[in-house]
């Protein structure tokens, strides 16, 4: 047995500030088991949200040693135990207590996109035909476990707080997944250049690199949104064509 | 004392607690009935049990086996619950899954396909043809997903982070609820003219658990606590496959899809033990041969499955046998082996990581295994209780007016044990039921409203939710929360766990009522602002009554059952078979267990039945 000291952001909206706890640290052990067992040891009201301690629910953000993981799927082997662990609250969200933030912005978020909108059914009871390689990239996509990870070290929202004017990566997704679904009719480019912001993105890949799902968010949501809003709008041979026909 | 300013107030003409599946599913019903809904979720919205779901939902959409239909589903159903479900609740489960599948479909679901461009359903443990639709092994956030978003543009009001405490009664009538948002600790007062109890189950009564912190009985509870019948407590399921090491991941679950692919259980010896023990019901159903299990994983209709695809209740039992007889893993589990599959199919690792993506991913990270490569040690977890609210088959109305229940914390489906995959169709098909339904009766009855006797309903049970605060500034020493919530799980584990019996039984049973005594102690410290010691206290009073349930029930049912195994009564006894255990708070205030005769079954169901034996 080893003991190791974790270094836990305690406070609340006002103020707050780090608070070392020492604690015993055994085989197999991840950050949310030694916040668990601080809490039922020395800090019974040291707030967290957790659910699935799997990688599956997305529940356990924060920043261990500065970088935003999920809590449970992170190894405390995998750490220098020899100096404190350092746990915070994402930074990119009001905080509410502790190590959880109000994350509420991203419920609204969603709200404003266009909702799934299916051609009409293939066949005559009622279902679609689909065929598996067209749903493999929107698969991907879908294993989105909105922990929030990717608004939290997007700098458009980190440090420049334009959460009024930008979605943020983990929504990019999400307007990907309908686009390129195979039953989806909405055309949602309009939105993205205007209210949701996509123009911001500079496509640092820095969402793609704390993905706990590993989404390739820039390669394969961003960019190809980029290109069809490029499209939309701003192709020289289409604006032509608008000047010339009225349409 | 809680002053008037603590309590913020809502009117809805359905409230729905718990957003799992089956609280989405009813809250978009009743919201598309007309009604204005009210959602209230422990956590954050999307973050439910349901999540985490791996394998399925069970359908006869008949689409990889043209031979399925609802008769072998309700069939299969009724067998692997061991005849004492609610046989309605089986009949219209069958009848209806395939319709709430497609459904999910036409509401942005992306299923897998088949070749012929269809949804593709897989081989479950219980099942006799391919019948779980599913995404790979995340199907449960698929779902959670697909009906989260659905819901956000219908107009449900939901109310994240809030923890219900108390149902309002009117006279017999249920017209409201009482609880706290955790952000802030906020007393919140909701009016309703029909509830809809939606709060899953109760495995963190558990040490060992597949269920996340929110799985504490609020649901079985709550509806206790307003006079309502539990039945079928004494049903808990144990999964076969929860990873045992290292020790911070005991009890994670493994999904049965890894043996629905034709992953093998083998113990220390590398024998495959599941050959050993074929249950007498399933004889006719089960391979011969490991080569007949080998091809009936991949698809062909002539073979019979595998007996690591018997129903959990079995497998489990066999697993724990093996490791009390000195033959499991070094570990306390036994080793669960897909990797073998290369050795049948040349693009086997690639086959794995396609199919069982969530599991390869989870042991690489938590245990820093390549199961591509290594065999998982696995063991039983508490992962279900098939026992709940006692509801009526077609509307779902538990025995209060006006309150409804469904999904895992509605009782009656499953019977003894649950069938893989018939927990995501649960959700789906009851869900829609009790939403329907709800609307309808919040709708006829109208507003139950509140006068002076239901606002001292809701002075009471704030008195209640803020003691453990107040207790930290007397001088009383009580207990941390933490402390009898671990003491209650282990209990609850050696004691009445996957295999029973009335010495130990009596003895958890003597020491939950203990624990209730000392919990009636406990303290809280901090404040009111998101504080997780304050939630562990109020929720030991949820854990305390489902474990005392479970307890009661299991001693009182003398024959071994399904998830029921006792070491005294080792075997089935026909005339428990026609009888169900209901748990109702007694005139004195205790709870009292009664035998209830379950009801003769229509004569076209019984031929089904035996057309499908």
């Amino acid at each position: 047995m080893t003991t190791g000291t974790f270094r836990i952001w305690r406070g609340d909206r006002a103020r707050g500030e780090f608070q070392d706890y020492e604690t015993e640290v055994s085989e197999g052990m991840v950050v949310l088991d030694a916040i668990h067992q601080i809490q039922a040891e020395s800090a019974h009201d040291l707030a967290v949200r957790w659910n699935c301690k799997a990688g599956k629910c997305g529940s356990c953000s924060a920043e261990v040693n500065g970088n935003p993981r999920l809590m449970c799927m992170t190894r405390l082997a995998d750490l220098d135990l020899s100096e404190p662990v350092t746990v915070e609250p994402l930074q990119a969200f009001p905080i509410v207590k502790d190590l959880v933030t109000d994350v509420s912005w991203n419920f609204e978020v969603k709200k404003r996109i266009k909702k799934f909108t299916p051609r009409p059914p293939d066949a005559p009871d009622g279902t679609w035909r689909i065929a598996q390689e067209d749903i493999d990239r929107v698969q991907e996509f879908r294993k989105c476990i909105e922990c929030f990870l990717c608004q939290d070290v997007c700098h458009v929202l980190r440090d420049h707080h334009l959460h009024d004017e930008f979605i943020g990566p983990r929504f990019f997704v999400h307007v990907a997944a309908l686009e390129m679904h195979p039953l989806d009719t909405e055309n949602r480019l309009e939105e993205l250049k205007n209210a949701d912001g996509i123009g911001y993105c500079n496509i640092t890949k820095c969402c793609t690199k704390v993905c706990p799902e590993h989404i390739t968010i820039t390669d394969n949501a961003i960019i190809p949104l980029k290109e069809r809003v490029v499209d939309e709008f701003y192709d020289p041979l289409k604006k032509i064509f608008r000047v010339l026909t009225g349409k | 004392m809680a002053q008037a300013s603590d309590f913020t107030r809502h009117e809805h003409d359905v409230l729905i607690i718990g957003a799992g599946g089956a609280g989405l599913r009813a809250a978009i019903e009743a919201s598309a009935a007309g009604a204005k809904v009210g959602l209230v979720c422990k956590s954050l919205l999307g973050k439910a049990h349901t999540v985490m779901a791996e394998g399925g939902v069970a359908a006869a959409l008949a689409n990889v086996d043209e031979r399925d239909d609802w008769k072998t589903h309700f069939a299969d159903t009724m067998r692997g619950g061991q005849y004492v479900n609610n046989w309605r609740m089986a009949q219209l489960h069958a009848q209806q899954a395939p319709d709430r599948v497609r459904e999910l479909e036409a509401w942005g679901a992306l299923f897998d396909r088949t070749p012929d461009q269809r949804i593709l359903q897989w081989n479950f443990g219980g099942h006799k043809y391919p019948r779980l639709a599913h995404v790979g092994d995340r199907t449960g956030l698929e779902m959670i997903r697909t009906l989260q978003d659905r819901g956000i543009h219908m107009g449900i009001d939901v109310h994240m982070e809030c923890t219900i405490v108390r149902l309002i009664k009117k006279g017999d009538r249920v017209v409201g609820a009482f609880g706290y948002d955790r952000e802030r600790g906020h007393f919140r007062v909701f009016q309703a003219n029909a509830i809809v109890l939606a709060t899953g189950g109760i495995g963190r009564a558990f040490k060992i658990t597949s269920n996340s912190w929110e799985y504490t009985g609020d649901g079985h509870t709550l509806a206790y606590d307003a006079g309502a019948d539990l039945i079928d407590m004494e049903y808990v399921q144990f999964h076969p496959t929860g990873m045992v090491w290292p020790p911070s991941v005991r009890g994670i679950l493994v999904t049965e899809g890894v043996r629905g692919e034709g992953g093998v259980l083998r113990n220390r010896d590398g024998k495959r033990f599941m050959f050993d023990d074929i249950p007498e019901l399933y004889k006719n159903q089960t391979a011969d041969s490991e080569e007949e299990g080998w091809r009936y994983t991949q698809g062909d209709r002539n073979s019979r499955r595998p007996p690591e695809l018997l129903t959990r209740d079995h497998v489990a039992r066999c697993i724990v046998r093996e490791v009390k007889a000195g033959r499991g893993s070094p570990h306390g589990g036994v080793f669960l082996d897909i990797a073998w599959i290369k050795d049948r199919l040349s693009n086997g690792e690639e086959h794995i990581k396609k199919k069982l993506p969530s599991m390869y991913h989870q042991f690489k990270e938590l245990a820093g295994i390549d199961i591509t490569k290594e065999a998982m040690e696995v063991g039983p977890t508490t992962h279900y209780v098939m026992g709940g609210v006692r509801v009526d088959g077609d509307t779902q109305m538990s025995t209060v007016p006006g309150l409804f229940a469904a999904g895992e914390c509605a009782g009656g489906l499953h019977g003894a044990n649950r069938l893989g995959g018939n927990s995501l169709s649960d959700l789906l098909v009851f869900g829609k039921l009790a939403g329907e339904h709800a609307a309808k009766f919040a709708k006829q009855q109208g507003a139950g409203g509140f006068d002076k006797e239901q606002e001292e309903q809701v002075q009471a049970a704030a008195r209640w939710a803020l003691a453990p605060l107040e207790r930290q500034a007397s001088s009383a020493g009580g207990e941390a929360p933490y402390a009898i919530q671990y003491e209650l799980q282990e209990y609850m584990q050696d004691l009445v766990g996957i295999v029973r019996n009335e010495k130990d039984m009596k003895k958890g049973l003597d020491t939950v009522l203990a624990l209730r005594q000392r919990a009636g102690n406990v303290v809280a410290p901090g404040n009111r602002e998101y504080n997780p010691g304050w939630h562990t206290a109020l929720d030991l009073d949820s854990l305390l009554t489902v474990s005392e349930a479970v307890a009661r029930a299991a001693i009182e049912r003398k024959e071994s059952r399904g998830a029921h195994f006792r070491e005294d009564y080792d075997s089935k006894d026909e005339a428990w078979g026609k009888t169900v255990l209901v748990i109702r708070r007694g005139r004195g205030g205790d709870m009292e267990v009664t035998r209830e005769t379950i009801g003769e079954m229509p004569p076209e169901l019984k031929t089904i039945i035996e057309e499908n034996r």
